[in-house]
């Protein structure tokens, strides 16, 4: 065993609270075949009769301060929030990377934190929805969103605000996109088309989305 | 999920030396393995991350080619100055998959490796000759849209799901691995996937325990580089068809021209006669309809996916007529 490798506590159990354990796990059959998303079976059906693996110690850099953690290695970075951490903001949406409700910053870059283990992230900043605000002030976007109604029920508003700004991020470092004419181009425009191809990646089934792209283009500071 | 043991990888070596013990698999990007572990698709008592080695650089090579590592994220690759400049093709397709969330980080190794998204073979409660051997094709007789209509057989007829391999494909990369014994080699792309035949299981050349370090790209050849997907949504959706395409054309005159696709089979798909039909073939109707037929003389539907037959002729052609305007 080398010193990379997490020593194994045997004995010790697993401190992870799976929630929605065994969650409607009959039903999955034909939930599977339609084109529903498969949001129902949130965690995963979990093995109750496996022993628990050992667990874990992980130090995240969560919105400026050090959160070390004990987890068991499945762990997801969304669960390790929400569950371990009590920020709730994030939100579990698909759990499997199809919504965007779910994402965060990871070293200033967005990612969709169901589909990525805690215990991966070990060392790394972590920005979610809670680290925006300074006190009452919010950051522009959360301001541009309340501001341009880029929302209805609200589920997966975290999610777009994040993911809007590591979008941001992105365009002023010259990330061509799937729309962009020209890939030599230093920083393409963001049109609407621009902006909506690059969101991609974040649902919104109020179809909220003309508002979100005006959020989006204000906090740019674009004419919308 | 079921249970793992989790570990840090210290080496390529060290990696491939766990990833030869059965039950142990490699996470990179993790946006498709944990997805297929979440459903118990992929059950591994062991997991070994080798997100901190150094294989996240895309270099210059001698020859005037790119190499790869094997962790660079597909947003980086896509974003690259070179790869923009040299291998639109590439870009284009990296660009054309996902969402800008999962490009952020998958890797390239692991976009290689991704695994079909038949429905039977994610849902465990059906028969899958890839999840589960012997156990029979689900999709033959079932909802078969988005299956394959080249290369197939009667014991698994899933597609390959990657865009980038398409463009990898037609820019004919080489894979380099490394295994246990810390030895190297490349992989012509050509020669990386098989079809399915009786094994769909086995999916690649790579051996037991054998670990892609990096993608090397041989310098671009001449021509328009496009990618073209067509698909069920304008983004964020796997293709039904696409094509990556380098067209060398002037006049009205093709010189040369690489054509691979996507969606059509268990690999990126490539026919070197459809490519001969083109070379010093005037660019009109008659020779993009040669080049189809040659692509699809082989081509057989199970049903739902009857209409990628018609689809992709008319999409090459398409790519054919954009390639070769002047």
């Amino acid at each position: 065993m080398d010193e990379h490798e997490f020593n194994a506590e045997p004995n010790t159990p697993s401190k992870v609270e799976v929630t929605r354990r065994t969650v409607i796990e009959t039903g999955t059959t034909a939930l599977l075949l339609t084109t529903l998303p498969r949001a129902a079976l949130a965690a995963g059906p979990v093995d109750d009769n496996e022993p628990s693996p050992p667990v874990v110690d992980v130090e995240l850099q969560i919105n400026g301060h050090p959160h070390p953690l004990t987890v068991d290695p499945r762990t997801t970075l969304l669960d390790a929030l929400r569950e371990h951490l009590a920020l709730t903001g994030s939100k579990k949406g698909c759990d499997h990377g199809q919504c965007g409700a779910c994402t965060v910053l990871v070293e200033g870059r967005r990612i969709n934190s169901c589909l990525t283990l805690a215990v991966m992230h070990d060392g790394q900043s972590v920005t979610t929805i809670e680290g925006l605000a300074l006190g009452d002030n919010l950051h522009p976007m959360q301001a541009a969103f309340v501001e341009h109604d880029g929302f209805q029920c609200g589920y997966c508003t975290s999610g777009q605000i994040c993911s809007a700004i590591g979008m941001l991020a992105e365009s002023r470092q010259g990330m061509p996109s799937y729309v962009t004419a020209d890939l030599m181009q230093a920083a393409a425009e963001l049109t609407d088309a621009e902006i909506r191809e690059r969101m991609s990646g974040n649902i919104c089934r109020c179809a909220a989305y003309p508002n979100i792209v005006a959020a989006i283009k204000q906090t740019a500071g674009m004419p919308t | 999920m079921k249970a793992f043991t989790y570990q840090r990888a210290d080496s390529t070596a060290h990696a491939a030396a766990v990833a030869f013990k059965p039950g142990t698999k490699i996470i990179a990007g993790g946006t498709n393995l944990l997805d297929l572990m979440k459903l118990q698709v992929e059950t591994p008592s062991n997991l070994v991350d080798i997100n901190r080695l150094p294989l996240d650089k895309i270099e210059d090579t001698r020859d005037g080619g790119l190499r790869v590592g094997a962790l660079v994220r597909n947003s980086d690759l896509a974003a690259d100055a070179r790869v923009r400049q040299r291998y639109g093709v590439l870009s284009r397709a990296l660009l054309a998959g996902a969402s800008a969330q999962l490009r952020n980080k998958a890797t390239t190794g692991g976009n290689l490796l991704q695994r079909t998204r038949c429905y039977y073979f994610y849902d465990i409660t059906k028969p899958c000759n890839k999840r589960n051997p012997g156990s029979g094709c689900a999709a033959l007789a079932g909802f078969n849209r988005i299956h394959a209509i080249l290369g197939a057989s009667e014991h698994c007829i899933a597609t390959h799901p990657s865009d980038m391999a398409v463009a990898m494909q037609a820019l004919d990369a080489n894979v380099e691995t490394v295994n246990r014994e810390g030895e190297s080699r490349a992989i012509p792309i050509a020669e990386f996937y098989r079809l399915p035949g009786r094994t769909p299981e086995i999916e690649t050349s790579l051996k037991p325990g054998e670990i892609i370090t990096a993608v090397t790209l041989p310098p671009p050849p001449p021509g328009v580089q496009i990618y073209r997907k067509v698909r069920d949504r304008a983004s964020y959706a796997f293709a039904l068809v696409s094509v990556a395409a380098i067209v060398d054309s002037t006049q009205g005159r093709i010189r040369s021209a690489r054509l691979a696709f996507g969606g059509l089979a268990h690999r990126p798909w490539r026919t070197a006669t459809a490519e001969q039909t083109l070379t010093n073939a005037p660019a009109n109707t008659t020779s993009f309809n040669a080049a189809a037929d040659a692509v699809l003389h082989n081509a057989r539907g199970f049903g739902g996916n009857d209409f990628k037959i018609p689809l992709t002729q008319r999409t090459l052609h398409s790519v054919l007529a954009e390639t070769t305007r002047t």
